[in-house]
């Protein structure tokens, strides 16, 4: 019980970090979507061996969360609780792949280690940049971008709906379950036929909301079109964000500079 | 001024399921009236005031707003006249945020952006929320809602406002203001509620619904002066019109 | 389960992506066709509802752990295919957004292994088939039980089969699939009774949702055709596409970009950067002498053990491409000092600003 609210207090957290009123927060959300997009695609396109190349990458999660004006142990304790997962199926790289492929000295590591690092690295970069893009954006803009992008008006217009009314629904839920779990005693009464009548409550609850939401759009007009507002500027701030990040995302992706700097460190042979 | 009158005549709606909510009601109300619909729970408020839009069509029966009678083709113009509030602003306010609710209504007249932004702006003035406008829904305190879901019909320009248990809900210093707010309108208003001291306060003229038919039509002091009319529609007197309970004073006889 | 952008190639990634892409934007179309516009709030609340039930739990007996609904089933036997794949697909992009469910490449895997799956194959092919047109109780309980059961099996088939080919995770197939099937078969059982429990719970006190969805699709089976017919087409073009750049190198993407760049990945430049690094290399390094051994080489002193297929020829192609050697851990951790301190200054200028 105590997850459910916290992961729903959580979530009105993200959402509250997004009203902030930074430059960043400022931007055409458009720039920033497809930065993301970019960063994404540029991080996942690394084969598996790659460690040292990603890291670079974080520049990105780090200019934006200080940007941004954002608290990074949030996120990072967001990130973190990915990563036992990533963990879990990278862990098993080690176990099949046992070729060595990086010596150390005398030390020789094998592959299987050196992709489970990589597919950690990969979650986190990628997560970061998911999480941060709604922390600087905010949920409708987002939405409101991708419709601007092409994506249909009738999933945009759902992805809106269902924003709204998640935390009308989860207060519900959690009220019911709660509700529930004080009547419950040593796990009698928390069993599946409780369950199909708690959870069948709720869905007719919500049927009939949806009738009332349908009668009060209709009291305002509603005809079954949503009106397209006029878009906001794509100006010059958006296109050098864009150009700037996506060639460096590209650099990067073509060239392994932490390699250059150790080499030029190390002063040895690659 | 026929265009603010709402005329009900003989209005019967029986429910798919057979209930029958209204049985005969019919009344009249003039421009600039404030009226209440009072009854217990069950006797057919809400279904009566869903005719007034529109949203339920009645078995028997005939709803005029103005010189309209309700039909498919005037719909939509008796449904700018006529701003419904609901009781749960959570079902009212569906967009992401306050300025697009707002903006709804008008957006789905056909205005043009910038009469929009004109109406919008009104509107949250209005009731005070103007500085709300590009907060998201679930943000707001019960009181705001309620005053964001007025702001979404007002930006309609309605004649008639129409609310179903307006105080419902909202804590005594938001329900005050709400009452200050609501007797400021000059609109036609019609309100169904518990409320019965915001009844006296706000609507010179009451009607009683008990099952579906009208008990009582008439000034609001007299109604609530009648006692054995009350009772027998499950109501009592306002507090404020009974006697104090701390001191034992008896009210104001002509209150 | 969830696919994940660490697990996922972008070859793949982009194919799921553009079928998932294709199936919004043909049942958006649909949903628009429909004249019940009552359906608009009516997807977003049943959406917000399904967010709210994920999280409540009914113990499972004998186990002494809990399960909860999946939904996707449900949503399709309340709202018909297309709604209801909108209505998930709308679930999984907030999960992805918000809770990092997975991550935004795999949203597109995510879409189609939890959504086109259970909307589109096991709901119609099975449970409409299993439970008909009427709403006695009995027939929809195992209706749902049969297609959770087979739409999560699928399901997790899809995500070993993505994982396969993404090539980025060392798990064999076999090993895998062992893996997944069996825990998936428990947690489609379950979704099965969870779904039959609130299916059952309608039928007794609203039936009329589940006979008005019951009928209201007779075309179904035209607009499925459409479906499945884009779908494939949308992923044999994708795919055919991608392999066709991926074609003899590990990494399809790297490939293509070397053609188009015209350069060969880092090793053995003589001129731009790494000229004019080496020139300076010789003047700014400081552990001179300090010999390292190429992966190269090292690996064909060393004995090649396990499975030296797919993975022998990652390696050895790309050897000293894969960037891990000393110089670039040396490497790694410098930029990641320069990355910290970065941030560290940058959120020290806008708090003064």
């Amino acid at each position: 019980m105590a997850s459910f609210e916290g992961s729903i207090l959580d979530f009105r957290r993200l959402d509250r970090l997004a009203a902030g009123e930074t430059a960043l927060h400022r931007l055409d959300a458009r720039a920033k979507v497809l930065v993301t997009i970019v960063f994404i695609l540029s991080v996942v396109s690394f084969d598996r061996y790659a460690l040292a190349p990603l890291v670079p990458f974080f520049l990105y999660p780090a200019v934006v969360l200080a940007r941004g004006s954002l608290p990074a142990g949030y996120f990072a304790r967001k990130v973190a609780l990915v990563l036992p997962f990533a963990l879990a199926v990278g862990m098993l790289n080690p176990l099949f792949d046992r070729e060595v492929a990086v010596r150390l000295g005398p030390f020789g590591i094998p592959g299987g280690w050196v992709s489970c690092a990589s597919i950690v690295v990969r979650a986190v970069l990628t997560v970061s940049a998911a999480l941060l893009l709604v922390g600087v954006t905010g949920f409708p803009e987002i939405c409101r971008a991708m419709e601007r992008l092409g994506v249909p008006q009738a999933f945009t217009v759902q992805l809106l709906f269902l924003y709204r009314y998640i935390f009308v629904l989860t207060e519900e839920g959690a009220r019911s379950s709660r509700a529930r779990e004080l009547r419950s005693f040593g796990g009698k009464g928390l069993g599946i036929a409780s369950y199909g009548s708690l959870v069948g409550h709720l869905l007719l609850r919500t049927w009939m909301r949806a009738d009332r939401i349908h009668m009060a759009m209709l009291s305002r007009g509603f005809t079954g079109e949503f009106h397209a507002r006029r878009p906001p500027r794509f100006g010059g701030k958006e296109a050098l964000f864009l150009l700037g990040w996506s060639t460096l995302f590209v650099v990067l992706r073509l060239h392994n500079i932490p390699q250059l700097l150790g080499s030029l460190v190390t002063g040895g042979v690659r | 001024m026929s265009h603010h009158l709402v005329e009900v005549e003989s209005l019967r709606h029986v429910y798919p399921d057979g209930t029958v909510a209204l049985r005969d009601v019919s009344f009249r109300i003039t421009h600039g009236e404030s009226v209440a619909i009072i009854g217990a729970n069950g006797a057919g408020k809400s279904t009566l005031l869903l005719h007034l839009n529109g949203y339920l069509a009645p078995t028997a029966g005939a709803v005029r707003v103005g010189d309209l009678s309700l039909t498919k083709k005037t719909l939509p113009e008796i449904r700018r006249r006529v701003g419904m509030v609901f009781q749960e602003p959570d079902d009212q306010l569906f967009m992401p945020t306050v300025y697009e609710d707002v903006a709804f209504g008008p957006v789905n007249l056909g205005l043009s952006d910038p009469e929009v932004e004109v109406r919008v702006k009104e509107a949250l003035e209005r009731v005070g929320v103007a500085h709300l406008r590009d907060r998201p829904p679930y943000r707001l305190s019960g009181g705001e809602k309620k005053r964001v879901a007025i702001a979404t019909v007002l930006s309609m320009a309605p004649d008639i406002l129409v609310m179903d248990e307006p105080t419902n809900g909202l804590d005594p210093f938001a329900r005050r203001r709400l009452i200050e707010l609501l007797a400021d309108f000059r609109h036609t208003k019609i309100f169904t509620s518990h409320d019965l001291d915001m009844v006296l306060d706000l609507c010179e003229r009451t009607i009683v619904l008990h099952d579906g038919e009208v008990r009582a039509d008439g000034p609001t002091r007299e109604i609530f002066r009648d006692v054995g009319l009350l009772a027998a529609c499950r109501l009592e007197k306002p507090l404020s019109m009974q006697g104090c309970p701390v001191c034992g004073a008896r009210p104001l006889q002509d209150v | 389960m969830h696919m994940a952008d660490a697990l996922l190639s972008p070859a793949v990634g982009g194919t799921l992506w553009a079928a998932s892409a294709g199936t919004i934007a043909h049942c958006s179309a649909k949903v628009r066709k429909d004249l019940d516009d009552r359906k608009v709030p009516l997807m977003g609340v049943l959406g917000a509802f399904l967010f709210a039930a994920q999280m409540i739990n009914f113990s499972i007996p004998g186990t002494g752990s809990s399960g909860h609904l999946g939904g996707g089933l449900l949503l399709a036997i309340l709202l018909g295919p297309h709604a209801a794949f909108l209505a998930i697909a709308s679930v999984l992009v907030v999960q992805a957004l918000f809770f990092a469910d997975g991550g935004l490449l795999a949203l597109g895997c995510n879409i189609f292994n939890l959504g086109f799956l259970p909307t589109f194959v096991a709901y119609p092919f099975l449970y409409r088939k299993i439970a008909g047109k009427r709403t006695e109780p009995a027939r929809p309980v195992i209706a749902a039980i049969v297609a959770a059961v087979a739409g999560l099996q699928m399901g997790a088939f899809a995500v070993v089969l993505e994982t396969a080919a993404s090539g980025i995770s060392s798990l064999p197939f076999r090993a895998f699939v062992v893996l997944m099937q069996p825990i998936h078969l428990a947690i489609g059982i379950v979704e099965g009774f969870a779904t039959a429990a609130v299916v059952s719970f309608v039928c007794k006190m609203r039936p009329e949702i589940l006979q008005a969805a019951a009928e209201a699709r007779p075309s179904a089976g035209h607009s499925l055709r459409n479906v499945l017919l884009s779908f494939l087409a949308a992923a044999a073009l994708t795919g055919g596409v991608v392999s066709w750049f991926a074609s003899g190198a590990p990494d399809g993407l790297e490939w293509s970009v070397a053609k188009v760049t015209g350069k060969e990945d880092l090793e053995g430049q003589e001129h731009g950067i790494h000229g004019v690094l080496s020139a300076l290399q010789e003047k700014a390094a400081f552990l001179p002498g300090y010999t390292l051994k190429k992966p190269a080489e090292a690996k064909s002193e060393g004995t090649p053990q396990g499975d030296p297929g797919r993975d022998g020829k990652a390696k050895t192609e790309g050897g000293g491409r894969l960037g891990t050697s000393v110089s670039g851990l040396v490497g790694a951790t410098i930029t990641l000092a320069l990355v910290l301190l970065a941030g560290f200054l940058l959120k020290r200028r806008s708090r003064a600003a």
